[in-house]
C-alpha cells in the first residue's frame, strides 16, 4: 500500500509484530512502520469483529489500536517506535489487565 | 524522556504545537510569561508543520516552501524560555483553568492564568458507503507518512474529494515518486457560480498563483474527474474497487488505497469539555467557539487560537496564536507589551492572512450526499453505527445527539464522536426539519482521550477527595 522513498537515510530499528521481526525506521510511528512493513496489520473491532486498519493517521479515529509491550489499546500512530518493540495486533475486545 | 511539567503553576499554558501553539508560546514566553506548552505529538508542528525537525524528506521543494516555513516557528519557541513537552496528552481542562495531562502513562495537574486551546482541526467526516474498509484513509493520513516518514501510496491509488489539501497532498505525492491513478474531483458545480462574487479576495490572496500552479503540475500527470456526485469503496474485508458516478455515468475501478478528503473542521472536544460555547456554522459547516476579536472565549482565561478557533490556514493560524497571547501578555504583565507586535500590526496581518477564505469556504463546501449518508453507510465508526440506524431512533423518539447516545452509543466509542458527530448533528437536523444549532451536540466531558483506569487511579488524592466518595 506504501512504500519508502530512496532518500529516507534514517537508521533502521527493528520491531516485532505478533513475534515476527519487522524492519522500521527511527522516527516511524508504529502505525507507519505497519503500513509501511506489507504485514497483515488489521485488527479486528470490538464491537463486530469488522477488520480495520489506521483512518487519520492523527490520534483521532482510534482505528490504529494496538497491544504494544503489553499494554492494550494504545494508539500506534502517536507512538514512536523503539528497538526490540513487541506488537500485537488486536482481534476484538480487549481482556482485563491488558 | 517522559518528563513532567517542572512546576505547578504557569502564567501562560497553551495546548497544541502547531502554527498558533508554536507562535502563541513564543511570544507569551518572549515577554516573561512563565509558559508551558503542552502537545500530544512526538515533534513540533502539529498537522501543517508535521515532522518538521525530523522529517526524512531532505529535498526541500517536494514537501514545499510553505512547509519550511515551520522551521522558523520552531526556532523562534525554542530560543524562547518556554517549557515544551510533546507526547502529552492533555485530557481535562476545567473552568478553574485546571489542566490533567498523561505523559508516559502518568497524569500530572497543572494551574495557569490563561490557556490558549490550539488543538487546531481535524479532517471532515466523509461518510461514504465503504469508508470503513482497510485501504480507505483520509489524505491528511497519507500526508503524514509522507512528511514524517517519506512514505508514499504504491499500489492503484485513488484521491478523492476536494480542496486545497488534496491538491497539495497530491502534488507531494507525485514529487516523491509515489503512484496516484485517479482523482476524483467531488466539488459541486453549482459552488463555482456561489462563490464568484468572492473571486476578487481570493485572487490577490497568495493562495490563487500556488493553487492553481499545483493543480497544473497535479493534472499534468494524473487522470482527473470532475463533477463526482457519488462514491463508494467496495471489498472483502479490505478495499477492492472505487465506484463512483460523473456526469451520470458510473464507473468502478480496481483500488488498493483510497484516501478521501472534504475540508477540515475544528477539533471542539477540549474546548467544549470546559465549558465553551460553540455555534454552528453555516458557511463551515461546523461547530465553531464564540470568541471575541483577540480569540477570547466565553470562559474566562480560555483563549483559542488557530484552526480551533474557525478554519483559517496556516498563515491564519501563526497571527491568531500572536494575538491571543499578546491579550495573554496585556492581561497579565502589561508592562510587557512594549516588546510584542502592537495589536494594530497583528489584527493587519490577520486580515491579509484570511484574505479569500470566503471563497474558499464556499467553493469547496461538502456536497449534502457526502456529508449525509443514507442506509447502510456507517456513520459511527467506533460503535459501528450506520445511518438507517439513527434514523430508526429518531423515528422512535430520539431528538437529539445525546438521546441517541441511549438508544445507539453513537459518540461512545474512543473516538469520542470525532468522526461521526458533525454527521449525526445535520443527520439528525435533516430528518426532524431542525437547524443543526436547534439539534446541537454530544455533550463532551473529561477525559477527552480515554486513558487507564490504573492511570486514574494513581492520581493523588486530598483528603477531601476521599471524603467526598468515601461512606461513614
Amino acid at each position: 500500500m506504501f512504500r519508502r522513498s530512496e532518500q529516507d537515510k534514517r537508521p533502521p530499528v527493528q520491531i516485532f509484530v505478533d513475534g515476527v521481526a519487522v524492519a522500521a525506521r527511527q522516527g516511524d510511528t508504529v502505525s507507519a512502520a505497519l503500513l509501511a512493513s506489507g504485514c497483515d496489520a488489521r485488527r479486528a473491532t470490538a464491537v463486530s469483529g469488522a477488520p480495520r486498519l489506521p483512518y487519520c493517521m492523527m490520534g483521532v479515529c482510534f482505528d490504529c489500536l494496538v497491544t504494544i509491550d503489553g499494554v492494550g489499546n494504545r494508539q500506534g500512530c502517536l507512538v514512536p517506535v523503539a528497538e526490540g518493540m513487541q506488537i500485537e495486533i488486536q482481534k476484538g475486545k480487549r481482556e482485563i489487565g491488558r | 524522556m517522559s518528563v513532567a511539567p517542572k512546576r505547578e503553576d504557569y502564567d501562560v499554558v497553551v495546548i497544541g504545537a502547531g502554527p498558533a501553539g508554536l507562535a502563541a508560546a513564543a511570544t507569551s514566553a518572549e515577554a516573561g510569561l512563565s509558559t508551558l506548552l503542552l502537545d500530544e505529538n512526538i515533534g513540533p508542528g502539529g498537522q501543517v508543520f508535521r515532522a518538521i525537525s525530523s522529517t526524512p524528506v531532505t529535498e526541500r521543494s517536494q514537501l514545499g516552501a510553505d512547509y519550511w516555513v515551520g522551521a522558523e516557528l520552531v526556532q523562534a519557541l525554542r530560543a524562547s524560555n518556554a517549557e515544551i513537552i510533546h507526547r502529552a496528552t492533555v485530557w481535562s481542562l476545567d473552568r478553574n483553568l485546571e489542566i490533567a495531562v498523561s505523559i508516559g502513562g502518568a497524569s500530572a495537574f497543572v494551574k495557569a492564568k490563561r490557556v490558549i486551546l490550539a488543538t487546531g482541526a481535524l479532517e471532515r467526516p466523509f461518510p461514504i458507503p465503504g469508508w470503513t474498509l482497510p485501504g480507505v484513509m483520509t489524505a491528511g493520513a497519507a500526508q503524514t507518512m509522507l512528511k514524517s516518514s517519506a512514505l508514499v501510496p504504491d499500489g492503484r491509488t485513488v484521491i478523492a474529494g476536494q480542496g486545497p489539501l488534496l491538491w497539495l497532498l497530491a502534488a507531494q505525492i507525485l514529487r516523491l515518486g509515489g503512484r496516484i491513478d485517479r482523482i476524483l474531483d467531488t466539488t459541486e458545480r453549482g459552488n463555482y457560480f456561489a462563490a464568484l462574487p468572492h473571486a476578487f479576495a481570493f485572487l490577490t490572496s497568495p493562495y490563487f498563483a500556488k493553487g492553481l500552479s499545483m493543480m497544473r503540475e497535479v493534472k499534468a500527470k494524473v487522470q482527473v474527474v470532475s463533477g463526482v456526485t457519488e462514491l463508494s469503496a467496495s471489498g472483502d474485508g479490505q478495499l477492492a474497487s472505487v465506484s463512483y458516478v460523473a456526469g451520470g455515468k458510473r464507473e468502478t475501478m480496481p483500488a488498493d488505497l483510497l484516501l478521501l478528503h472534504q475540508g477540515v473542521v475544528p477539533n471542539v472536544n477540549l474546548a467544549m469539555a470546559a465549558g465553551v460555547e460553540h455555534r454552528w456554522d453555516d458557511l463551515q459547516l461546523c461547530w465553531s467557539p464564540v470568541l471575541d476579536a483577540s480569540g477570547n472565549s466565553t470562559v474566562p482565561g480560555i483563549a483559542i487560537a488557530g484552526d480551533g478557533a474557525g478554519i483559517g490556514g496556516a498563515n491564519a493560524a501563526v497571527v491568531r496564536g500572536r494575538i491571543a497571547a499578546r491579550a495573554a501578555v496585556e492581561a497579565l504583565a502589561p508592562a510587557a507589551v512594549a516588546k510584542l507586535a502592537p495589536m494594530a500590526t497583528l489584527r493587519s496581518d490577520l486580515a491579509k492572512a484570511e484574505r479569500g477564505r470566503v471563497f474558499l469556504d464556499k467553493l469547496f463546501r461538502p456536497a449534502p450526499q457526502f456529508r449525509i449518508p443514507a442506509g447502510d453507510t456507517i456513520v459511527c465508526r467506533c460503535e459501528e453505527v450506520t445511518a438507517r440506524d439513527v434514523l430508526d431512533s429518531v423515528a422512535i423518539g430520539a431528538t437529539g445527539p445525546n438521546q441517541l447516545k441511549a438508544y445507539r452509543r453513537t459518540g461512545m466509542g474512543p473516538c469520542q464522536g470525532r468522526l461521526c458527530g458533525l454527521t449525526v448533528t445535520e443527520l439528525m437536523a435533516q430528518a426532524r426539519g431542525k437547524t443543526p444549532q436547534e439539534i446541537g451536540y454530544y455533550r463532551l466531558r473529561a477525559p477527552v482521550k480515554p486513558i487507564t483506569l490504573a492511570e486514574l487511579a494513581a492520581v493523588p488524592k486530598s483528603e477531601a477527595d476521599v471524603k467526598a466518595v468515601v461512606r461513614g
